[in-house]
């Protein structure tokens, strides 16, 4: 790893740090007990979740430079947001499209394909089931379309 | 189990162990697909299963990236057996160029014939071009179509027997589809294949014959389920032609095990019922395959 790359992923470990404690849900009720949200462990879950994935971002120097000018406790709190809302829990997420936030950077297959990854690590290291890793990637997947070279 | 079948067995944990020290030699995050993406290297060289091909593209390239994978596998039989070693190159996840050598070891149809040959080799060449979809990302199953040329080196039994023949050229049209969470919150991979052929046993007993001398067009499935990222269970179909009226040739059956502990290795075991080969019966055994990738 490079130097300034280090540095990179030492700021965002940083702005995690300092991001903690945001909450990116605010409850509105209480969902079914078996639905996806509930799996990923509910609002406490996923941020853990974001968190272990930003952990693994900072360490994967195929995107790390990606997030370069990213504010990273906004991304945490909108992606926290945007899970919990495809995953049936209590919230809606209010942030731009997969579209438009991601429009004009031409990202490319590989930068996909290694933010896939580094979720299905934050998913292990999590230690969710596999049954539960597959249905948020189900979920996420279509998502390639609106991302790749857009 | 035999001699010869020990030494082979042999060989290819020896090939591989190059193979696997080779590419341990770079990291782990070299190519980007996902694990598995890349499926496991068919006898006759192309990314698939073992006796079907997919859709995929060999190694773990993304479309910005090149992969490679070598292979070495083994099919035995009651009364044959067949070794395989073959390598594949592909390119910005669009095109796969792929080589298979192929021996296939007949003595007990030498003995029943009296003569003296007890092997047939065969060299497939294979190009594959994905035309459209992704195996995961796109609602659009991928997409791909594929040619496989073949050269038969021993072509006295398959003449005997009515091939007309030495050599030939499948092109194979198939679709696969990674359906996530696809059954129970499992992943499912589903896979159809269209072969336009008239190989006989796969080319190694030649191409056409006195029964039909045309090629045609020939179905081939394959089903798995992903225990997890590592685990995949499944089984496969081949249609296969009935060109020569001297020897009758069965559809191929497979189910099998693959495991792919990471984006380097990955091992294949299969149960194979091949019906009827060249004259003796119930030919089902087993089938292993180690590739190595990158």
């Amino acid at each position: 790893m490079t130097g300034w790359l280090m540095n990179r992923s030492l700021l965002i470990l940083a702005a995690l740090l300092l991001s903690a404690g945001m909450s990116a849900c605010s409850p509105l009720g209480k969902p079914p007990a078996d639905n996806l949200y509930q799996r990923l462990g509910g609002e406490q879950g996923i941020e853990a979740l974001v968190y272990d994935l930003l952990v693994e971002i900072a360490a994967d120097e195929r995107i790390v430079e990606r997030f370069r000018d990213v504010n990273i406790p906004r991304f945490r709190q909108g992606l926290e947001s945007y899970i919990c809302s495809i995953s049936g829990g209590p919230c809606e997420y209010s942030g731009e499209s997969m579209q438009v936030v991601h429009a004009g950077h031409g990202y490319t297959d590989v930068e996909f394909n290694a933010l896939v990854d580094d979720l299905i690590r934050a998913m292990e290291k999590r230690q969710l089931p596999v049954a539960t890793q597959n249905r948020l990637l189900a979920l996420l997947a279509p998502s390639y379309r609106d991302i790749v070279y857009q | 189990m035999s001699k010869a079948t020990a030494l082979i067995l042999i060989k290819i944990i020896l090939l591989n162990g190059v193979l696997a020290l080779a590419t341990v030699a770079h990291s782990e995050q070299d190519r980007s697909r996902l694990l598995a993406t890349g499926g496991a290297s068919t006898i006759e060289g192309s990314a698939g299963g073992g006796i079907v091909p997919m859709a995929v593209l060999s190694g773990y390239g993304a479309r910005e990236e090149q992969g490679g994978t070598a292979f070495a596998s083994h099919v035995q039989v009651p009364h044959y057996s067949l070794s395989v070693v073959g390598a594949s190159w592909s390119w910005r996840n669009r095109l796969e160029l792929s080589v298979a050598e192929q021996r296939l070891s007949h003595r007990p149809l030498s003995q029943l014939l009296g003569v003296n040959d007890t092997s047939i080799r065969q060299t497939v060449v294979g190009a594959k071009v994905r035309l459209a979809g992704d195996l995961i990302y796109t609602p659009l199953p991928q997409i791909s179509l594929g040619a496989q040329y073949k050269k038969n080196y021993d072509f006295l039994i398959p003449s005997a027997a009515g091939a007309r023949d030495d050599s030939g050229t499948d092109l194979t049209l198939s679709a696969t589809k990674l359906l996530l969470a696809g059954v129970a919150d499992r992943n499912l991979l589903l896979n159809g294949t269209l072969r336009y052929s008239k190989a006989n046993q796969l080319g190694l007993v030649g191409f056409g014959g006195d029964k039909n001398n045309s090629p045609e067009l020939l179905a081939e499935v394959s089903a798995g389920v992903f225990f997890n990222r590592h685990w995949l269970i499944g089984g496969e179909y081949r249609q296969k032609p009935d060109n020569l009226s001297f020897i009758s040739e069965d559809d191929w059956y497979s189910a099998f095990v693959a495991w792919f502990p990471n984006r380097h290795i990955s091992l294949v075991a299969a149960y194979v019922d091949l019906g009827e080969v060249a004259t003796f019966r119930n030919q089902h055994g087993w089938y292993l395959s180690l590739q190595g990738a990158f």
